[in-house]
């Protein structure tokens, strides 16, 4: 019900494309490739008194691959570059990128490649992958919604908790939270 | 027999003792911290050490409060005889200018992190949220305070060596109990 209210939402707000809530899986199926101008990976971190430390990732290159036949051997890669955090101040991106966290230097990438993905609703799936930073690696999982899907380019709001301290980046726990929350819209363009 | 956790005119009691150890421990201690914490490479060390030297402010905020309200509600010992003209008129001076310091240091600090952009909170040793003072966050505001917590830091340690060369020099070459009486309440310091 809320999977088809949401279709309904999306065809009234976006009328470049419709049959959205009945995306047959044939027309969806296919390889993309993340496109950066249309995507972007925000995070944020709760603090002690409230608020929270905010911010995205500017680099980034990944690919979606969604099978024909079974959607839950779909496939998807993403390489975050944290040497491109930013979050508006400085000071907190070199201590973001420093040995304190990211340690950018010796470690360039965030890697992230989905094991499995299981259809929750009529537009939303459950990517459940291998996320490795700083050399280590757990199994995480994000909530993938069907955000916009036209003429090549498919488009998703994912979201999901990642805890930072099983990264070796428990810094500044536990004034600042050890839960990141994702933000994520991804789009691909076929090919 | 009188309490010995009160002063009286002769001598210190136990709990102004306690007091001025407690803080001077944490002043020194502070300035330690403060001058290593920002001169690490490892900026996780960094961030610790600073939220460690913030927790201990607050810390000593708070005893130097209540120090500030013992020392006006108990009578003050007078010195011993053996102190001359000059240092019986300077000595109360740096002692009322070390009490500004003790409130000035942690209260600068305080107002240094509570204007700072970077918008750390304050969770002194993880106990609780302890509120920023209501003052607008800038950089040139934080210049301001990161600069005037420096200068109160050199201008208290300066006070702080002076006062520590004029106990030991009681001690020492005067042979006074100015700083025995600061060690314990005992009668003995009565005799002089």
């Amino acid at each position: 019900m809320v999977a088809r209210m949401f279709g309904f939402a999306a065809v009234a707000t976006c009328l470049a494309m419709p049959v959205f809530a009945a995306v047959a899986l044939s027309d969806a199926a296919g390889s993309y490739t993340i496109s950066p101008a249309g995507s972007s990976i925000r995070f944020s971190v709760g603090k002690a008194g409230g608020g929270g430390l905010a911010g995205a990732f500017a680099s980034f290159k990944g690919s979606i691959r969604i099978d024909n036949s079974n959607v839950g051997r779909s496939q998807v890669n993403i390489t975050i570059f944290p040497e491109s955090v930013g979050t508006g101040q400085g000071r907190v991106d070199a201590f973001l990128r420093s040995d304190a966290v990211f340690d950018a230097a010796n470690n360039p990438e965030i890697q992230f490649r989905s094991t499995s993905v299981r259809r929750i609703g009529e537009t939303s799936a459950l990517v459940t992958g291998r996320l490795t930073a700083r050399g280590k690696t757990f199994s995480e999982k994000f909530t993938a919604e069907l955000a916009g899907l036209k003429a090549g380019t498919i488009k998703f709001h994912v979201t999901g908790k990642v805890l930072r301290s099983r990264y070796g980046m428990d810094v500044g726990t536990p004034i600042y939270s050890n839960v990141v929350d994702f933000d994520m819209t991804l789009t691909g363009r076929r090919g | 027999m009188p309490t010995l956790i009160t002063n009286d005119t002769t001598r210190y009691g136990w709990a102004a003792i306690v007091l001025h150890w407690l803080i001077a421990a944490i002043v020194i201690g502070q300035f330690v911290l403060g001058f290593v914490m920002v001169r690490l490479s490892s900026q996780r060390t960094a961030f610790e050490l600073i939220q460690l030297h913030k927790s201990f402010g607050f810390l000593l905020l708070g005893l130097v409060i209540l120090r500030i309200a013992w020392r006006l509600g108990n009578a003050a010992p007078a010195l011993p005889r053996s102190v001359g003209p000059l240092e019986r008129r300077v000595a109360p001076l740096v002692h009322f200018a070390l009490y500004v310091f003790q409130l000035a240091l942690p209260l600068s600090g305080w107002a240094l992190v509570s204007v700072s952009m970077l918008e750390i909170p304050s969770v002194p040793f993880n106990l609780f949220v302890m509120p920023d003072l209501p003052l607008a966050e800038s950089d040139p505001a934080e210049s301001f305070w990161t600069s005037a917590h420096w200068y109160l830091a050199y201008a208290g340690i300066g006070l702080v060596a002076l006062h520590i060369a004029a106990a030991l020099r009681h001690h020492f070459w005067l042979k006074d109990t100015v700083l025995t009486r600061m060690l314990t309440p005992s009668s003995d310091h009565r005799a002089e």
